[in-house]
């Protein structure tokens, strides 16, 4: 069996769960009762600065009969007591001293009011805190939360002030409303800070209503952007992780990484870890499904590790990032065809539909003879099921003009029905960087695109 | 009391069986049709519905654009919705049939024929007339069918129904529990705000010719369905209830039908079925099918059999009624022979053949056939080619008569009989009318 138990930055946990900071963190009783349905580790929802809340705060977004693809709040930090909750998360510390008790901060942008939340959340007895310098709504209005992790320079020097009075391991939580995720952690690490975690909730309005014309959810007559988390956010998330993994200065500083944004399944949580997080935050699914997911997280974790040998989560950080790469870098005599499986296919025509009307055109209708036929050619008299499940027509690659772009792959509803089969291009590896360094005029002139492609064999229809 | 509380119960047991969609239901539903291209359930329906599109557009909420999807290709689309035998068409061919359940693509039409009707929506905006008459004879679905088509294209149509009640088999002879009366007359008063006029107790042939017509109009459908119910040509029939007025009365006139206390049922069509699961909901304490050849020959859908059986019909296969025998001039049972199954008949399936010395007798106190309908009569007033003694109609669907057009039961010689073809019928011989009248002048 696996070995699940982590130690992130100095914060000792025996599976890498834990609960982000959020409703679900908001209070000891909740947290009491996440560690005893099995989470590794909790950060208290963020303490810190007076709030006040409004009702309608969180809004969802919901597709094709799935509820909660995505969910969008404007709630606060949290709007009880400081002193309520310092008390609860010494409790829940001395009862839990095998659990991660973090503690996510965000006070006003002064030195002695930093000072002071840090030493009283170390009083606590907590083993980390989390800065939040990612809320994008309601505080970051007051000059916290995003309007401190979209400039660099302020999270720098708000960690430092941290810094000089740390005696316990400080996470930097980013913002991904930012155009360079990369630019914030650089700055966590020349401040001195134990550890990343990564995504904050993105910006977003959720929609509007279509009787009363207003906006969704409805505040009294108003609404606005809130942050969007949840398994809609969850490709935005991996590319965040990855990309500070690529980078020279956050990879080489060796801080380790907490990864969040739309973990709904152990799955989900494989992935994180493969792109570089050591430690994973769940929030979305567990306000879906409650703490109870945290069974089939460790389980199914688990589970997949033994079966590819994976020892110990350090083992599974990190694995993949070797692969992650960008265009420049692709091999562009990389050559992959779509091939259906006429067994597997039940004819929903959808493969079809999507190529000839929004991609290459390479998928035909066949007749029972082989016979190119056009969708819709029965006779109008034409009917029943033994006629229309007889005469359909079945579905074909032409896979000499099939350029696989994969979109036929993506629309099918039959698992393994349509297959990217890998055919040799009969051309030797080349990236564009390459074609851009030794044939510039290539990647600069049509003309000289053309005559490469003719001498490439390459051709485009 | 005692009488509004029977005809409470009874109105109850043959109430509508499936209840509605929920809105919820209705959205799981279409959130699982995969919306396929040239779907196989649209080819599979005889009026060719596009069901994808009006799925989707339950799924987006545009139930208007839902219940006008399904009426461009079928006017009937609330009967239709009812009645259809759906697992040997759309969902029969549904994709998702083979390895999971088909979508429910009855159901989801009714869902957006209820929102239509109840709320009482004009599809179709009213047409320019065109000035030119056409005559419908029988306000069944095929009638109804090719007189909105025609309406809808601007046509002055007279509907001309024999009956009080226009909805043809839809109003009269299927049983409430599939199709309540409301949903065919709500059809009729649909129909009739397309601009057609309808005229019931008007008979062709009793109270106006085909002279009088060709007179006034540029053309006439025939859309007059089947004769009354086939004679068994036995001692004592007149003392057997004729099914079709048995499921009449259970629709128009529930309190008042005589149901035995042990009810034998001769035939096994969709009708017969009907006709037992009457008298089964309605209080008889045991009813018996009867039928001259075996299960495997049976005309009743395969799921309308399921379905009387879990009723707790019973069935005496093999079995042909010979006599009816009386008490006090009140039935008392139903003799029958013991038959078994020779070569193939002229319809194709193993002719029964009576096994000398077999009689015995079936105790009943009511005796109701339904062994299938005669064949159109007004093909003989007519003096029209016939097939199989159904009316000949062309591809056009025009008869032997030029101008004189057919469709629906009466012209079904070949293939089952379904309300859904004769939606298609009068449909397609609406565009052939089209065709003479207007488009080649």
């Amino acid at each position: 069996m696996a070995d699940l138990s982590i130690n992130f930055a100095g914060i000792h946990s025996p599976n890498p769960f834990w609960l982000a900071s959020a409703p679900p963190s908001n209070s000891g009783l909740q947290v009491h009762r996440a560690f005893e349905a099995g989470w590794g580790g909790a950060v208290w929802k963020t303490i810190g600065a007076p709030v006040l809340n409004v009702s309608n705060r969180y809004g969802a977004w919901h597709y094709g009969g799935q509820k909660m693809l995505a969910i969008n709040n404007v709630e606060l930090i949290s709007d009880r007591p400081l002193e309520v909750n310092l008390r609860e998360i010494a409790e829940v510390k001395r009862a839990w001293p095998d659990r991660a008790v973090v503690v996510s901060a965000m006070v006003e942008s002064k030195p002695e009011t930093w000072h002071d939340i840090i030493h009283r959340i170390q009083d606590t007895g907590a083993d980390g805190i989390e800065l939040n310098y990612g809320c994008p709504h309601g505080m970051s209005e007051r000059g916290m939360g995003s309007a401190v992790g979209q400039v660099p320079e302020y999270c720098e020097q708000i960690t430092r002030w941290v810094m000089e009075v740390a005696r316990i391991p400080i996470i930097v939580k980013l913002t991904p409303n930012i155009s360079d995720i990369v630019m914030p952690a650089r700055a966590a690490v020349t401040a001195g800070a134990s550890a990343i975690s990564l995504i904050n909730t993105l910006n977003s309005i959720i929609g509007v209503d279509l009787d009363t014309l207003e906006i969704t959810p409805n505040i009294g007559g108003k609404g606005g952007h809130g942050g969007y988390a949840g398994p809609a956010v969850k490709p935005i998330a991996l590319n965040m992780l990855a990309a500070l993994g690529k980078d020279p200065v956050v990879s080489g500083s060796k801080l380790p990484i907490s990864g969040m944004g739309g973990i709904s399944t152990w799955r989900d949580a494989a992935e994180f870890l493969l792109l570089g997080a050591s430690n994973l935050q769940v929030c979305t699914a567990v306000m879906h499904y409650g703490f109870r997911i945290v069974e089939d997280l460790c389980d199914g974790l688990s589970n997949w590790m033994d079966e590819k040998g994976f020892a110990k989560i350090s083992d599974v950080t990190g694995r993949s990032l070797h692969r992650v790469s960008d265009f420049n870098n692709f091999d562009l005599s990389f050559r992959a065809v779509a091939r259906i499986d006429q067994q597997k296919c039940i004819r929903c025509n959808l493969c079809y539909v999507a190529c000839n009307d929004t991609a290459h055109q390479c998928i035909d209708l066949k007749d029972k003879d082989g016979r190119v036929v056009q969708p819709g050619s029965y006779d109008i008299r034409a009917n029943g099921r033994e006629e229309a499940v007889n005469t359909r027509p079945s579905v074909e690659v032409r896979e000499e003009d099939c350029v696989g772009c994969r979109l036929c792959y993506n629309v099918c509803p039959v698992e393994d029905c349509i297959r990217m089969i890998e055919e040799p291009s009969g051309r030797q590896p080349v990236t564009w960087a390459q074609i851009s360094e030794s044939q510039r005029e290539v990647t600069e002139d049509w003309e000289k695109m053309k005559s490469y492609r003719e001498k490439m064999g390459i051709h485009i229809h | 009391m005692a009488d509004i509380q029977q005809a409470t119960a009874r109105a109850n047991a043959l109430e509508e069986l499936l209840p509605p969609l929920t809105r919820n239901e209705a959205a799981m539903e279409t959130a699982r049709c995969l919306m396929c291209y040239d779907a196989p359930c649209t080819h599979a329906c005889p009026t060719h519905i596009d069901i994808p599109r009006f799925i989707k557009k339950i799924a987006t909420q545009n139930l208007r654009g839902s219940a006008r999807t399904i009426l461009e290709s079928n006017l009937l689309g609330a009967t239709c919705a009812r009645v259809c035998p759906v697992q040997e068409l759309c969902e029969g061919a549904c994709v998702l049939g083979a390895e999971h359940k088909p979508i429910a693509i009855g159901r989801l039409q009714r869902y957006a024929m209820d929102f239509a009707y109840g709320r009482g929506l004009d599809l179709f905006p009213p047409a320019k007339t065109i000035g030119k008459k056409v005559a419908v004879i029988g306000a069944g679905p095929a009638g109804l069918s090719c007189a909105g088509e025609l309406a809808k294209r601007g046509y002055g149509v007279t509907l001309f129904e024999k009956r009080d009640l226009a909805g043809g088999l839809s109003t009269y002879g299927i049983i409430g529990l599939r199709e309540p009366v409301g949903v065919a007359l709500e059809e009729v008063a649909m129909i009739q705000k397309l601009g057609v006029k309808v005229e019931t107790g008007k008979g062709l042939g009793t109270d106006f010719t085909l002279a009088d017509l060709d007179a006034n109009f540029g053309a006439v459908f025939l859309s007059v369905g089947l004769g009354i119910t086939t004679t068994l040509g036995i001692p004592g029939e007149e003392h057997i209830v004729d099914g079709l007025d048995y499921i009449e009365q259970s629709k128009l006139d529930a309190p008042n039908l005589v149901i035995g206390r042990n009810v034998v049922v001769i035939g096994a069509g969709n009708t017969a079925i009907d006709c037992a699961t009457i008298a089964k909901r309605l209080g008889a304490s045991q009813v018996t099918m009867v039928y001259r050849r075996s299960e495997k020959e049976m005309t009743a859908y395969a799921h309308e059999y399921d379905f009387i059986k879990r009723e707790g019909v019973r069935f005496s296969f093999l079995t042909q009624p010979v006599r009816v025998h009386l008490e006090n001039g009140a039935v008392k049972a139903l003799e029958c022979l013991r038959m078994s199954l020779g070569p193939a008949d002229a319809s194709g399936r193993p002719s029964p053949q009576p096994v000398a010395g077999s009689e015995f007798v079936l105790p009943a106190d009511q005796i109701v056939k339904a062994t299938g309908q005669e064949k159109p009569s007004i093909a003989s007033l007519l003096r029209l080619k016939t097939e199989k003694g159904f009316i000949q109609v062309d591809a056009n669907f025009e008869t032997s008569l030029p101008g004189v057009y057919a469709g629906g039961d009466c012209i079904r010689a070949r293939g089952a009989a379904s309300t859904v073809m004769a939606v298609q019928d009068g449909k397609l011989a609406a565009r052939s009318i089209h065709e003479r009248l207007v488009a080649h002048g």
